[in-house]
């Protein structure tokens, strides 16, 4: 199977975050009751125009930058005709020969390498409606229903050149362009939503070729997971169809995840023209070399110099500051509590391991997660300054996150401080080895799971109040010899 | 008395209604009532808004008693051409495609002219969706041309000017994508103004041809006109292609006559195919404004022969690309019995649009479909900036250029609806003009042996209609078209 | 008016009908077919035109960099978007069966 090469170049296109839709005044929100977010400009009514949403371009710029690509100072809109329900003009406002950004590329790390995947372009277009099938299945249905809030809104497509080699580099390279576009907050990035979508076209050819095999374009892959398996199953197709002489088609083939497969759609008689020209009611943006370069000044520090500085500046390996960095919203929450209270070890190890956990596994979850960096901080300080100890701890964050409390707060209503006091646990420890002697005796014949027992038992009666190393030195020191 | 009110002009409408001579109700029930006896015949209105016009005037009458000042356009009963989207009044383009469509906005035009006092007397019939020189393309049926009862208004606005030359309307709006307010206002014998490209707000207006379309106006004079520019004119954010720049008193140009200005003659629009007895009115005309002072001289605008060619391919494909979003999906009537979505497309558009419309749409789509767009709408697209520069050039040298409107006077109703290509040539010599974006007006310079109007076409710089008035209205003073009325075939 | 060579034909005349959703009856395409060859005939008068280096004219008003801020601005009410709707269903446009995606 490995004598071919494989080609892959992906397609996304990004649903930006602006308040209103590209081209009208419109909510550009997500739900809401049908059509209740529309306007005659974006319904397609007889005699409307569209008016370019500023921020719109802006958010593009600031990716297409980004993505170090060049920005034409000179780009058009063009009109892309196709006739279909959820179209209100049946031609979409798009860009084709003048696009906003060329020319970049994303800086792909996997497996200690960096390689370059180029980006083609870059441009700005308006999605399209919702449509809904009759008894919900598309290919059965009699009749759809179309709903136009989502016709309008400001989208961004990204198209890569064909530099992938692998399915796993594809929905590699598609998680980390996810990742920049959040930390660029110009688009949420959730694919089961929609706002963000991958189309891929793949192709095999023989190793060490410069010529492009015959193309397959895949749609409907709506996870990284997805992603990454549409690819391999149809690579493999497509590998096991050469081997038996056959050609391939250049075609569309839709992912089927419940049959694991990707199947043909339907074949047309002609393949879409598109009849592009420019659009006439949209006169020219020439992006101002001033603007460009504010937008250059003002772009956040990517997750590549992100990942590094926190492993620098907190000296975290680099699997740690991966992590840590693998979403915007985590880092800056990390970074947060690391600003409240300078343990950086501590905090990582927290915010890697329980915090995330909380946020089911989700870095992006960060912004809205339900203890606050600051608290999350102070617990931190807690443990450190003594106050409670490590295992509390713990048992403090899950209340935290319950009851969105400050830590100090449920430390006191629950008498969880830590009992310190030599006298009182020394008091402790004498009633725990008085009232366990088989334990002590065990001890005594070298037994060292003995301790952990005895240890247990001191936290069981101070309900786990008492500081483990005070009780571990006043045990050592009051157990008769061995 | 009140059948003389229907006779007036906007600023002669507003002397009598500010010096409390005549009402505005009693104005609008004139125009209603010779709406109700000469419409039949004419049939200049789609829609005639009869409540609401009463309804307004009635208001315009209570602001006055209550001694409000009267703002530029109280009380004027206007037509409005029926590609301009009118809030809840049906709106049709002169399509049956559009069915009874009732937009829920106002064009930004009428929203203007309405905030100032005008009032819509109802919506008039066109060409279908502005494709047409003679109104014949209309869904529903021809306007008859007030002169002569067996002849065409002209189009695609025949409505709206045979309104105002028969008096149904103190004035109208039209549209000109390729003379569409020019032509008629020629052939009817009134005023008739296209714009600089961007002077007039397009929201609102049903598109045709999106680089092209600009809204006009048609009057009974020249003062009207730039009465009626100064209301509508000016940067719109709802129109990302309105210019952004000042509207200037256009009225103050009407007194400055014509003495010290030069005035191009183009060479090319005085070739065979133009009548003898337009291209006699129109040299007469030139010889006035010699005699009023204007210095004269011949230019050259050479590409102006391929410009039907040009428009003919850029017109017909922005449209093919405007008329997609017909298909009986969100508005107008669907085509009964189809099982699935395109052939419901298919077949609501065959069954809505007629066969001018669905020739252009034909046309267009082949133009811009793959493998033919470098050779026709690019083609088309160079050879437009080469008809811009013929008139940059010619503008270096003169203030503005003279020239025939139609190479003919109206023809008669069925000439020439056999020969889509004989009809698009009536368009010649106002096509140049919004290839190129530049300003034009046409006003009344005589009448054939016939009793047929005929036009003068004053040519202007972009964003320059205030020499365009000036030299109209030095013409215009110095002749008495005006005084001659329409026969109406005898009715009236 | 009948060329050698028509310079549309038949086939692309269905083509471009198909291009353009209009349904023609077989007389309407073979009408369609002349009139289109006409014109088009006409039309290639533009050849003689030198357009070398010639930019094309998109839009003939100089302006560039239009746009608006990103501001919301309240919605039509759905009743008033589903009033002129051929087929409304609850606030829906209702369509016949779609056979591609």
């Amino acid at each position: 199977m490995s004598e071919h090469e494989t080609v892959i170049g992906l397609e996304v296109h990004a649903q930006l975050l602006t308040r209103s839709k590209m081209f009208c005044g419109c909510a550009a929100t997500f739900g809401g009751p049908p059509n209740a977010q529309t306007c005659p400009v974006c319904q397609g009514m007889p005699g409307v125009l569209p008016v370019i949403n500023r921020r719109a371009v802006e958010f593009a710029v600031r990716t297409a930058r980004a993505l170090h690509c060049r920005i034409n100072a000179h780009c058009r809109f063009a009109r892309k005709h196709y006739f279909y329900p959820d179209m209100p003009k049946n031609y979409q406002i798009s860009q084709y020969e003048e696009p906003l950004g060329e020319d970049g590329w994303l800086e792909l790390e996997a497996d200690g390498t960096t390689r370059r995947i180029g980006i083609q372009r870059l441009h700005l277009e308006e999605d399209v409606g919702k449509l809904t099938h009759e008894g919900g299945v598309f290919e059965t249905a009699n009749a759809s229903l179309v709903d136009f809030n989502r016709s309008g809104v400001p989208l961004m497509e990204i198209v890569s050149r064909p530099d992938l080699r692998s399915p796993a580099e594809a929905a590699e390279c598609l998680r980390q362009l996810r990742t920049i576009l959040r930390y660029l907050a110009v688009c949420d990035g959730n694919m089961e939503e929609g706002s963000l979508r991958c189309d891929a076209n793949i192709s095999l050819r023989a190793p060490g070729s410069d010529e492009l095999g015959t193309k397959v374009e895949i749609k409907n892959m709506n996870s990284f997971r997805h992603v990454r398996a549409a690819l391999e199953y149809e690579a493999e197709r497509q590998a096991r169809a050469l081997g038996r002489g056959e050609r391939l088609v250049q075609e569309t083939r839709l992912w089927n995840p419940d049959k694991g497969q990707t199947l043909s759609m339907r074949s047309k008689e002609f393949a879409h023209d598109y009849r592009y020209f420019p659009e006439p009611d949209l006169v020219p943006l020439r992006p101002e070399a001033a603007w460009v370069r504010e937008i250059d000044a003002g772009l956040p520090e990517l997750p590549r110099a992100r990942r590094r500085r926190l492993a620098e500046q907190y000296r975290l390996s680099a699997y740690d500051a991966d992590l840590l960095a693998s979403d915007r919203a985590l880092a800056d929450y990390y970074e947060e509590a690391v600003r409240a209270h300078p343990n950086p070890k501590a905090l990582a190890n927290w915010v890697m391991s329980e915090l995330l956990r909380e946020l089911h596994g989700d870095p992006a979850a960060a912004d809205r997660a339900p203890i606050r960096p600051g608290h999350l901080a102070r617990l931190v300080a807690l443990v450190d300054d003594g106050t409670i100890s490590g295992k509390i701890a713990k048992e403090v964050f899950e209340r935290m996150a319950r009851s969105g409390e400050d830590p100090d707060a449920i430390v006191r209503r629950e008498g969880l401080t830590q009992v310190a006091d030599e006298a009182a646990i020394g008091r402790v420890v004498d009633e725990v080895i008085a009232a366990n002697p088989g334990a002590v005796a065990d001890y005594r014949k070298g037994k060292k799971q003995s301790v952990a027992f005895l240890v247990g038992q001191v936290m069981k009666a101070t309900q786990g109040k008492a500081n483990p190393q005070l009780v571990n030195r006043l045990l050592a020191e009051r157990l008769p010899p061995v | 008395m009140p059948a003389a009110w229907t006779s007036l002009t906007i600023h002669e409408s507003l002397d009598a209604l500010r010096s409390g001579a005549v009402t505005a109700s009693a104005l609008v029930e004139a125009y209603l009532a010779r709406i109700a006896a000469l419409d039949p015949t004419l049939s200049a209105f789609l829609t005639v808004t009869v409540d609401a016009a009463r309804a307004q005037a009635a208001a315009v009458d209570e602001r006055i008693r209550r001694g409000e000042a009267l703002r530029p356009l109280e009380g004027m009963p206007l037509a409005v051409k029926d590609v301009l989207c009118t809030h809840g009044v049906r709106t049709t383009c002169g399509s049956k495609v559009l069915g009874n469509f009732v937009p829920p906005y106002d064009a930004t035009a009428v929203v203007r002219l309405v905030a100032l006092g005008a009032i819509v007397l109802g919506k008039t019939n066109m060409d279908e969706f502005a494709m047409g020189s003679s109104t014949e393309n209309s869904g529903f049926f021809p306007t008859r041309n007030p002169w002569a009862l067996d002849r065409v208004p002209g189009g695609s606005s025949g409505g709206s000017a045979a309104a105002v030359a028969a008096d149904l309307a103190v004035a109208g709006l039209g549209t000109d994508t390729g003379g569409s307010v020019r032509q008629p206002a020629a052939l009817c014998g009134v005023v008739g103004l296209r714009p600089t490209y961007g002077r007039v707000s397009r929201y609102g207006l049903i598109a045709f041809a999106s680089s092209l379309d600009q809204i006009g106006t048609l009057t009974k004079d020249v003062h009207d006109a730039a009465l009626l520019l100064e209301a509508i004119a000016g940067h719109d954010p709802m129109d990302s292609t309105s210019a952004d720049q000042p509207v200037p008193d256009y009225r103050a140009a009407l007194g400055q006559g014509a003495r010290g200005l030069t005035l191009g003659i183009p060479d090319e629009y005085f070739v065979a195919g133009l009548d003898p007895e337009v291209e006699g009115a129109v040299r007469d005309a030139i010889a006035v404004l010699e005699r009023l002072g204007a210095r004269t001289r011949r230019l050259s605008l050479p590409h102006t022969d391929y410009g039907v060619a040009a428009y003919y391919i850029i017109a017909p494909a922005e449209a093919s690309s405007n008329l997609a979003r017909y298909d009986g999906v969100k508005y107008g009537p669907r085509a009964a019995g189809a099982k699935d979505v395109v052939t419901m497309t298919a077949r609501t558009r065959a069954e809505g649009f007629g066969p001018e419309v669905k020739r252009r749409i034909m046309l267009g789509t082949y133009a811009l479909s793959a493998g033919y767009y470098e050779a026709y709408y690019g083609r088309a697209q160079r050879v437009r900036t080469l008809i811009r520069r013929d008139f940059d050039r010619a503008f270096a040298e003169v203030d503005a250029i003279v020239a025939p409107t139609a190479p003919t006077p109206a023809f008669k109703l069925g000439e020439k609806t056999d020969d889509p290509l004989a009809m698009y040539l009536n368009d010649v010599f106002t096509i140049p003009q919004p290839l190129a974006g530049v300003p034009a007006i046409s006003l009344p310079c005589g009448f054939s042996a016939a009793g047929l109007p005929i036009g003068l076409q004053l040519i202007g710089r972009p964003f320059d209609e205030t020499t365009l008035f000036r030299v109209a209205a030095a013409y215009e003073a110095a002749t008495d078209w005006r005084s001659r009325r329409p026969g109406l075939g005898g009715l009236s | 008016m009948s060329p050698e060579e028509p310079r549309i034909t038949r086939e692309e005349v269905e083509h471009v009908a198909r291009l353009a959703r209009l349904e023609l009856s077989p007389a309407e395409k073979e009408r369609m077919r002349i009139q289109l060859d006409g014109i088009l005939g006409y039309i290639e008068k533009l050849r003689e035109v030198d357009v070398t280096g010639v930019e094309p004219t998109t839009h003939v008003i100089p302006l560039v960099n239009v746009m608006r801020e990103d501001e919301v601005r309240p919605s039509y009410p759905v009743d008033a978007m589903l009033a002129n709707a051929p087929e409304p269903e609850g606030d829906c446009f209702r369509v016949p069966k779609i056979l591609e995606e």
